[in-house]
């Protein structure tokens, strides 16, 4: 019989009843925001049934909260139903003690943040939250996956999801990825050659030199995007990354509880004999900088190319997707990416706003000036925390100082469902993790990069190859 | 939720392939807390010329001719054609609660997406994959008029006016769900003791994952 993968290994230490194809697992870590939580507290109330277990349960809001004026509090709305949708969270987590951390609250952000920063995501667990980029916390070794409101009321009433397993498949990383391309470049030109459905039907394990060489950063936004190729979640094997990591956070286990998790959380990595269903093995010396061109987050070339030929299209059906990305992104084939004029540059999100990405962009920008044609970049920290540790850093300055907005937490422009969006017809070179047609605004086109690609062509006021760009040293950071 | 037998009605075609749920349900939507009522708002970028928020009247916004659902032949149909990967992207609810409150019980495609699958089901809407060549059948014959189709969950069949028919799979589990409207919640609280016993277990094996979040 050969070994197990970790996927494997946490699927059977969940599971209830059942089997493969009707399985009933068990959920460690529930994370809810305003979004997609009201209508499942509804639906549990109206049956009369009660929550399973509130102590596993995170919450915050972040979709719809402002990225201005916090100090305004819930005066800060303009928009009353998104107050009221954020209001209601407070309700039902107020009624059903459940922990939040409210607007106002310095450890707010986006949940895929937050989770992660307060060790509440751990190694060996399963984890759900009614979003789709749940898939963020598989980079603890962990089960994540994203879930619909539905599936939310029945996480809540009875901490299990009914399930069919996955099949899995590994994306193997070989080698070390060249100076200047980051883990957005690498997880972007995997989904380049996965496609928006390769995934689909599997559990996603990275693995590899360049993947053991990310920080716990880069792993989140790695397995972030993994629903961009269809896959609802994506491992990465523990090691002492994620271990120093872990130590510490407020939520991470204390003490002989700590000795105790680490001795099994050691073992939450494939087996040498595990198999796989489908393998992708990839050369991290083969990628550039990438940028998307069209409406999917696949749609996606190197910064040093050209928007490709219609005919390259693997067939009809592709043709016509691509013929209608290039209408609606307002592009012809054979136009130099670098040579795309910006409106808008947008740095934050739950794949890119983190402390790291933070830096990264100061850098870049640290004695710069935003070009004069940008009319607007902003960077949005992905958690109160975050900001303040940017903050602690001095990167607020920098970035300020560069001409760039500095705002504070939430989803902002990654879903526009805020004041933050583009407007139609308006270019955006953005961090975040979708391009889809009207994402960050109705009519709005969106390219997908990674964090010091942003900065670099909101300085430049088009995309530019961020290995030509000389980088400035951040104090007291290494 | 209602038992799901067979379905008859009107299929419409949608042919685009790579659908995601933004499109279904724009951002603007997923602010009400109500769990029904979006039919007016599904596609809603694709379906109107002017610019909608859930504050405007929809009968104050121009319809788009060009968008294929708007054509007259289509109207009142109940079943949604369409290609590959259907249903990518967020996995807002919303656009599953768009497709049905605007009228459609059923979706064939070539593939759907995980999470809005799962989504589809959760709220009786029938998802059925069928072979590219079907689905490229049903476009050649709905392209430009109306066509009926036969939906039999039981049978495991869709039948086109012509007597044609193509057989389907569906796992049995939800199959079986789906025909007798059982509702998720209430088969999985029928396992409480066993949910009970694992949990109990879980803890002691683990009791790391059990200290409560204050």
């Amino acid at each position: 019989m050969s070994g197990q993968t970790l996927y494997d290994k946490i699927w059977q230490s969940h599971l209830v009843s059942g089997d493969d194809e009707a399985a009933l697992i068990y959920i460690d870590r529930h994370i809810i925001h305003e979004v997609t939580s009201a209508q499942a507290f509804e639906g549990i109330e109206l049956a009369g049934r009660s929550i399973w277990r509130s102590d596993s349960i995170l919450a915050t809001p972040d979709h719809q909260v402002p990225t201005t004026e916090r100090e305004k509090g819930k005066a800060g709305f303009v928009d009353k139903l998104a107050l009221l949708q954020v209001t209601t969270l407070d309700d039902n987590c107020d009624k059903n003690n459940i922990v939040q951390f409210k607007l106002n609250d310095q450890r707010q952000g986006i949940v895929h943040v937050v989770g992660p920063e307060q060790g509440a995501s751990l190694p060996g667990m399963t984890i759900v939250c009614g979003d789709s980029h749940s898939s963020t916390h598989g980079a603890f070794a962990a089960l994540a996956q994203g879930i619909g409101t539905s599936e939310v009321e029945h996480v809540l009433a009875s901490q299990c999801l009914q399930q069919q397993k996955c099949k899995n498949l590994r994306v193997l990383v070989n080698g070390c990825l060249p100076l200047g391309i980051t883990a957005k470049d690498l997880i972007l030109y995997i989904i380049g050659k996965l496609g928006t459905a390769g995934g689909t039907g599997y559990a996603i394990e990275y693995a590899g030199e360049a993947i053991e060489n990310l920080s716990m950063e880069g792993r989140l936004t790695v397995c972030n995007m993994t629903i961009e190729a269809g896959a609802r979640s994506g491992l990465i094997a523990y090691d002492q990354v994620t271990e120093n990591y872990l130590h510490g956070r407020p939520y991470a286990p204390k003490g002989a509880m700590w000795d105790s998790a680490i001795q099994y959380w050691r073992t939450l990595v494939s087996d040498a004999d595990a198999v796989f269903d489908k393998e992708l093995i990839i050369d991290a010396k083969d990628i550039l900088p990438q940028v998307t061109w069209g409406t999917k987050p696949d749609q996606v070339v190197a910064v040093t190319s050209q928007v490709p030929e219609i005919s390259s299209a693997k067939d009809a059906v592709q043709q016509a997707d691509w013929q209608k990305a290039l209408s609606y992104m307002s592009l012809n084939s054979g136009t130099a990416i670098s040579s795309l004029s910006l409106d808008q540059v947008f740095i934050g999100s739950c794949t890119n706003g983190r402390i790291e990405d933070i830096r990264e962009v100061a850098k870049v920008v640290k004695g710069k000036k935003v070009a004069s044609t940008i009319k607007r970049a902003m960077v949005v920290p992905g958690s109160g925390l975050v900001k303040q540790q940017a903050e602690a850093e001095g990167l607020d300055k920098i970035i300020m100082a560069a001409g760039l907005e500095w705002r504070f937490a939430g989803c902002s422009m990654c879903n526009a469902m805020n004041p933050d969006s583009l407007a139609s017809g308006e270019r955006c070179a953005s961090t975040s993790n979708r391009n889809f047609e009207g994402r960050q605004g109705q009519g709005g086109r969106t390219h997908l990069v990674s964090p010091a690609m942003a900065a670099a062509a909101a300085i430049a006021g088009h995309f530019v190859d961020i290995r030509q760009v000389e980088l400035a040293q951040l104090e007291g950071i290494h | 939720m209602a038992a799901f037998v067979a379905h008859q009605g009107w299929v419409a075609p949608m042919d685009r392939s790579n659908v995601d749920t933004d499109a279904m349900m724009p951002k603007q939507y997923l602010k009400c807390i109500f769990k029904s009522g979006y039919g007016d708002w599904a596609f809603d970028d694709w379906r109107y010329l002017d610019a909608g928020d859930v504050d405007v009247d929809v009968s104050t916004r121009r319809k788009n001719p060009d968008f294929e659902l708007n054509k007259t032949i289509y109207q009142g149909a109940s079943i949604l054609l369409s290609r590959e990967n259907f249903g990518c992207g967020s996995s807002r609810e919303h656009a599953v609660w768009g497709i049905r409150d605007m009228g459609f019980k059923v979706v064939i495609a070539t593939s759907f997406a995980d999470i809005f699958y799962n989504n589809c089901f959760n709220n009786g809407i029938l998802a059925l994959t069928l072979k590219p060549e079907q689905i490229e059948r049903l476009f050649e014959l709905s392209g430009d008029k109306a066509m009926s189709l036969t939906v039999n969950l039981q049978e495991k069949r869709v039948t086109l006016a012509n007597g044609e028919f193509y057989s389907f799979e569906l796992e049995e589990n939800r199959r079986f769900k789906m025909l007798n409207g059982l509702d998720n919640v209430a088969t999985t609280l029928l396992k409480k003791q066993a949910i009970q016993d694992f949990e109990k277990q879980h803890k002691q094996t683990h009791p790391y994952y059990f200290t409560p979040l204050r």
